[in-house]
């Protein structure tokens, strides 16, 4: 019966050859480790994302009167209201946690390097995108840290010159935030950026499967057709747009191995998701902000304006230039330089495992700058913390300079021809 | 290269120390399963705080049955403002009123611990003392020049605090070892010390209830969802073991 079903499908569309394709017989390298865990996490809090957000704007209402009691009314009138409320704020911060990690394991072991170059763009533009939705989501509680944050972010576009207080004006829709701006923020946050992000996860994973994992090794595990001795190779069975092409060694089938151990993963990752959700869902005050129990008030300053803590690194980089153009200009294009990554590094060694030690240097103080400037974006300044500031922010678009120039003749160690596993 | 990351990572610790700092507080000794300790703070707050203060948030049912008194109770004694048991928690003071007589609206309180802490709110309402020269007599030592009457003042007396000349020849507030202001009261209160600190800290437990009344719930839960995923952790660690037994 269900055979016939399958059969009358794969007649139609091509069910069980695409499942084969990418999930049944795609073969992933057998030698992924712990930080390989973070792209299918990244999956589940986008999914996790979706639904409670579906369910929260069932009892939200978008509008500068109502919206901050209407999440009131979710917290305490809505059967696990509060629930849907706190997976939703955890998830955010969960997003980005897992997003960071997943792209410094792309750094470590040079993922981004040809030929995913492009994967990497479109991962990129996936985070440009999460930045963009996080923000947008942040002024709908309309508390007065959302009022203000989105206050201090948007006029950071008034620093363009000639057309800078035109461009403010057409983004908040009004002369200052107001409903409308809280409006259009809704809207986008909830259709417009979640169908851009959708799109470009898909994309971003038929780049991966055209081009295939890299791993801890950055060897490939694609041997061209015939130059592997036939007891070398995987034992076992891969699509044929693969087998076909290259002789295949030391790889699984992404289904049931890397499935299964991507449910350890899920479930290991959920323990810590939910002790945050259920014992500590303001995060310390990092994930939800004390005055942003507060409603929205233009007269009211919060002492201190932080942006969410994943904002932070950015941030500090605008905050720590005296010019205000000059500082959006530079916070901007610390975005760039990442997306611009791949061309940066003109290594042809992929894994941080087989680099030179100038290399190890580099990515470890970037690691250190990017934790600092996060950690600095959260205080309120004083001189320390600006001059701190300016070392990490150095460090920062150092390291993509340092790094253009010593991997074009950087001393790499010998590759091993196969992954050992 | 290495000197500076050394430098930076010397550093890290000094930035943890540099973030602490804000006024001291007193602890507030709060129980959130204690009903009759929310009882008797509900019963506070609606007499002394809700003529101004709003908790616009909550229901008169919810709280009712969160801190377990039955609905009539809760009709009886503590809606002044004739509305139905179903109704949201606001008083009959117009904001614009409110701003008229005070200077500003009266808050709302729904949220109050978690904009300003537990600690604080029960702080701030410890820490009235006489201060002449202020529109109602009072002033506060952890929220300088507040614009409210001392409300409690009929139960904890006049509260009068001791004072200090600082290095400019300032008159200032004397702080104890702690770093609170000395404040004692002239024993004109229904309530002794201990009564009042005792009436306070039932407000407070009653504040911090109203500004998250699932948090018993969601921590009670929380154990059984850490629980089961402790288990399905271990199933799921030795599914994939017995998985890859083959690859390895």
């Amino acid at each position: 019966m269900l055979a016939n079903i399958v059969s009358w499908i794969d007649k139609r569309i091509p069910m069980t050859d695409t499942f084969n394709k990418h999930v049944g017989q795609y073969p992933a390298p057998a030698n992924f480790n712990f930080w390989y865990f973070f792209g299918s996490l990244a999956m589940l809090v986008l999914v996790n994302q979706i639904l409670t957000g579906i369910w929260l704007t069932m009892n939200y209402t978008p509008s500068g009167a109502d919206a901050f009691a209407s999440v009131e009314y979710i917290m305490r009138d809505v059967e696990y209201g509060w629930l849907l409320r706190y997976m939703h704020s955890t998830g955010a911060s969960a997003f980005f946690i897992v997003v960071y990690l997943h792209m410094l394991r792309g750094m470590l072991y040079g993922s981004y390097q040809k030929p995913r170059e492009l994967l990497w763009l479109f991962g990129m533009f996936i985070y440009l995108v999460l930045m963009a939705e996080g923000f947008m989501g942040y002024l709908l509680p309309w508390g007065n840290m959302s009022f203000w944050g989105a206050q201090v972010i948007i006029s950071l576009f008034g620093a363009i010159p000639v057309i800078g207080d035109d461009l403010t004006l057409w983004i908040r829709g009004d002369y200052v935030i107001s409903g409308a701006t809280l409006n259009r923020f809704f809207a986008l946050h909830v259709i417009a950026l979640p169908l851009v992000l959708v799109i470009l996860v898909f994309l971003h994973i038929v780049a991966l499967h055209e081009v295939g994992s890299n791993n801890p090794e950055g060897i490939d595990i694609k041997k061209p057709k015939g130059s592997v001795a036939p007891e070398e190779l995987s034992k076992f069975k891969y699509h044929k747009h693969y087998s076909d092409k290259y002789d295949i060694v030391d790889a699984v089938p992404f289904h049931p191995y890397y499935s299964v151990k991507d449910i350890m993963g899920v479930v290991g990752f959920l323990f810590f998701f939910c002790a945050v959700i259920f014992f500590a869902p303001e995060g310390g005050g990092y994930f939800l902000e004390k005055p942003n129990f507060e409603p929205a008030n233009p007269l009211k300053t919060p002492e201190h304006i932080a942006p969410v803590w994943y904002f932070g690194p950015f941030y500090t980089i605008l905050r720590v230039v005296p010019d205000k153009l000059f500082g959006a200009v530079l916070m901007f294009g610390a975005i760039i330089m990442l997306f611009l990554l791949p061309w940066f590094d003109r290594g042809h060694v992929k894994s941080i495992r087989y680099r030179s030690l100038a290399h190890k240097i580099n990515m470890t103080q970037f690691c250190i700058c990017f934790l600092v400037l996060g950690f600095l974006g959260t205080k309120a300044s004083s001189p320390l913390y600006n001059f701190l500031g300016v070392v990490t922010s150095v460090g920062y678009f150092g390291f993509f300079i340092a790094l253009f120039f010593y991997s074009k003749n950087e001393k790499t160690k010998p590759l091993p021809e196969r992954i050992a596993h | 290269m290495k000197k500076l990351l050394i430098a930076l990572v010397a550093l890290l610790p000094m930035l943890g120390n540099a973030a602490g700092g804000g006024a001291p507080m007193l602890h507030a000794p709060i129980d959130l399963t204690d009903n009759a300790s929310l009882q008797n703070g509900a019963k506070l707050f609606m007499n002394y705080c809700f003529g101004c203060h709003d908790t616009r948030y909550q229901r008169y049912n919810r709280v009712a049955r969160d801190i377990g008194i039955s609905d009539e109770l809760m009709i009886e004694n503590l809606i002044f403002t004739g509305v139905k048991i179903g109704n949201l928690m606001t008083n009959a003071v117009e904001d614009e009123q409110g701003a008229k007589w005070f200077g500003q609206t009266p808050p709302d309180l729904t949220m109050i611990t978690r904009v300003k802490g537990i600690d604080y709110v029960y702080t701030y309402l410890k820490s009235f003392y006489a201060d002449p020269e202020r529109p109602f007599g009072v002033n506060n030592s952890v929220f300088k020049d507040v614009g409210m009457p001392h409300v409690l003042q009929s139960l904890q007396g006049l509260p009068t605090a001791e004072f200090e000349t600082d290095a400019d020849g300032v008159k200032v507030l004397k702080h104890d070892e702690h770093g609170m202001a000395i404040i004692t009261t002239d024993g004109s209160g229904e309530m002794s010390d201990d009564e009042f600190d005792i009436a306070v800290r039932d407000i407070t437990n009653f504040l911090t209830y109203a500004s998250e009344p699932s948090k018993l719930e969601r921590q009670n839960t929380g154990k059984w969802v850490l629980g089961f995923l402790a288990i399905f952790f271990i199933l799921a660690y030795f599914l994939k073991k017995e998985y890859w037994r083959d690859v390895h």
